[in-house]
């Protein structure tokens, strides 16, 4: 190895600390003990590759390199926390209880990212806390972007961070991978955190643009992360070609001012088809498991309006028949508006505005500007225009997105008058 | 190992109905299962028989009938347990036949 040019180096740690930041930090748990050690030494291994790297050059494998420096830094900071009579950390592996510096060197690493994830996403934590864990601890967010990403205030989203680390040490939440009896449950606690991820940022619930490119990214990341770890779950494959397929669509859903256009309006040109054909192709892997769970449905619905030609083309009762297999296995308020837009396009738009109708006494619906919406376009479409117009006026006053407030106003003006 | 409190909850009129009759025969069962991991347990008699002492400010205690806060789920019972950390916790918790649920609590280690 060889020195290396400031820039190069700073590149190849910042790649590292993208690819490789989960790695570093489930493998230095371990042995750290606690979280907060852990991520204060796998920090400092960062840190100090900048310097190392760029006397002795970027090392052939980073996640190693770091593995091996924070795992010595954390057994520094833990003699030194010996020393001052702190109480024994609790996450310690009892195989590696006794474990000290360099023969680290000498064995292989294991991936420890499992454990991470499942620690992060126990059920036993509530849902917000998983996902700032989550991107926290396996996406090396700060808790300042973590907090931006979720529009709340740093100090807010500091102390949820703290009190959910404070639960899993005080509660004991084990740092393991499930046994086989749980897994099931304990998938779907970690696949709700990344599906949350996910939607947050394809469409953002607040602020001035659509999407959230960088959490959908990383929405992305962490379902191919899973796919990698859990290659034989079906609900893991569900997942990753749910997202896929809503992604391939990512680049024609805002025109160049960032205003939201409609699936119906999209140009299809511009959707992504190596996405639709790596997606398509887990969709087959997750309905092969019967029954097929529900992100594999959600992306057999994705990968209908994506293999069709056109808005007209599309196959709605196909995608109706999907919403009923949904509704009868996870019904949810949404699931059911979802399955009315549907009906009204396979069945006509009266059909679709009666059941959007029965839905208005939903209270979890109350406030949900994609009712309004969606009863605002099958008024328009039935020619009943003042209605129509009250329809995305609500609507408008419900959406806290920009550019979706911006796409209602467009409709708005094109009812004829 | 860790400690933890099993909290069980039942519905109040329900508790009030089975005032003393004997440990039923689903909890015997759940103690014989799971007698290596429980420390301690009891069951309550109803949240109206419980008296709420609140502290004045004053040096003194306000004394009030039945507990803090009035809910139709009441304490029914506790079980004090040992357990390798919170899944064992949860799967043990799992196993209570309590009537509406349980909560579980770590216990401080205190030195």
């Amino acid at each position: 190895m060889q020195a290396a040019a400031g820039t190069e180096v700073a590149a190849a740690v910042a790649d590292a600390h993208r690819r490789e930041w989960a790695f570093v930090l489930a493998a230095t748990v371990r042995v750290a003990g606690d979280i907060d050690t852990a991520e204060e030494a796998v920090q400092d291994a960062y840190a100090s590759a900048l310097t190392a790297w760029g006397s002795s050059g970027i090392p052939g494998n980073p996640a190693a390199w770091l593995t091996v420096a924070a795992r010595r830094r954390a057994l520094d900071i833990r003699r030194r926390a010996a020393t001052a009579q702190r109480a024994l950390p609790k996450l310690l592996d009892p195989e590696e209880r006794g474990g000290s510096g360099p023969e680290f060197e000498e064995q292989e690493i294991p991936d420890d990212r499992l454990r991470l994830i499942f620690t992060c996403c126990h059920p036993a934590l509530a849902l917000e806390a998983r996902v700032a864990l989550t991107l926290r601890l396996l996406c090396g967010l700060s808790t300042g972007e973590v907090a931006r990403a979720f529009l709340v205030q740093e100090p807010t989203m500091a102390a949820r961070i703290t009190r959910a680390k404070k639960k899993i040490a005080a509660a004991n939440i084990p740092y393991r991978v499930p046994a086989v009896s749980e897994l099931p449950e304990r998938v779907e606690a970690v696949l709700s955190v990344v599906y949350l991820v996910y939607t947050t940022g394809h469409t953002a619930p607040s602020g001035g643009d659509l999407m959230r490119r960088d959490l959908a990214e990383r929405g992305l990341e962490l379902a191919r992360m899973l796919r990698v770890l859990l290659p034989r779950d079906p609900d893991v494959a569900g997942l990753l070609a749910l997202i896929l397929l809503t992604e391939a669509r990512a680049a024609a859903r805002v025109d160049e001012h960032q205003d939201a256009i409609l699936m119906e309006n999209q140009d299809r040109s511009k959707w992504d088809r190596r996405a639709i054909g790596e997606g398509t192709a887990l969709l087959r892997e997750a309905l092969a498991s019967r029954p097929p769970g529900r992100f594999a449905l959600m992306a057999a619905i994705a990968a209908v309006h994506d293999e069709s030609g056109s808005w007209a083309e599309t196959d709605w009762d196909e995608i109706l028949g999907l919403y009923n297999l949904l509704m009868e296995r996870w019904p949810s308020p949404v699931v059911r508006l979802n399955r009315a837009i549907a009906l009204g396009f396979a069945a006509g738009p009266a059909e679709g505005l009666a059941e959007l109708d029965a839905l208005g006494a939903e209270p979890q619906l109350a406030r949900y500007p994609y009712l309004a919406a969606a009863r605002g376009d099958f008024l328009a479409r039935l020619g009943r225009l003042e209605e129509a117009r009250t329809a995305f006026e609500e609507a408008m006053i419900l959406t806290d997105n920009e550019a979706e407030r911006r796409n209602l106003r467009s409709r708005l003006d094109g009812l004829a008058r | 190992m860790s400690k933890y409190l099993i909290l069980i909850y039942q519905d109040e009129a329900v508790a009030r109905q089975a005032e003393g009759e004997s440990i039923s025969d689903s909890y015997q069962e759940f103690m014989q299962r799971r007698g290596s991991s429980l420390l301690s347990g009891a069951a309550l008699h109803p949240s109206s028989t419980a008296t709420s002492m609140r502290r004045d400010g004053a040096g003194g205690f306000l004394v009030t009938d039945g507990p803090f806060t009035e809910s139709k789920e009441t304490l029914g019972g506790y079980y004090l347990i040992e357990a390798a950390d919170l899944d064992e916790a949860l799967e043990i918790a799992k196993e209570v036949p309590a009537g509406v649920g349980v909560e579980v609590w770590p216990v401080r280690v205190v030195s």
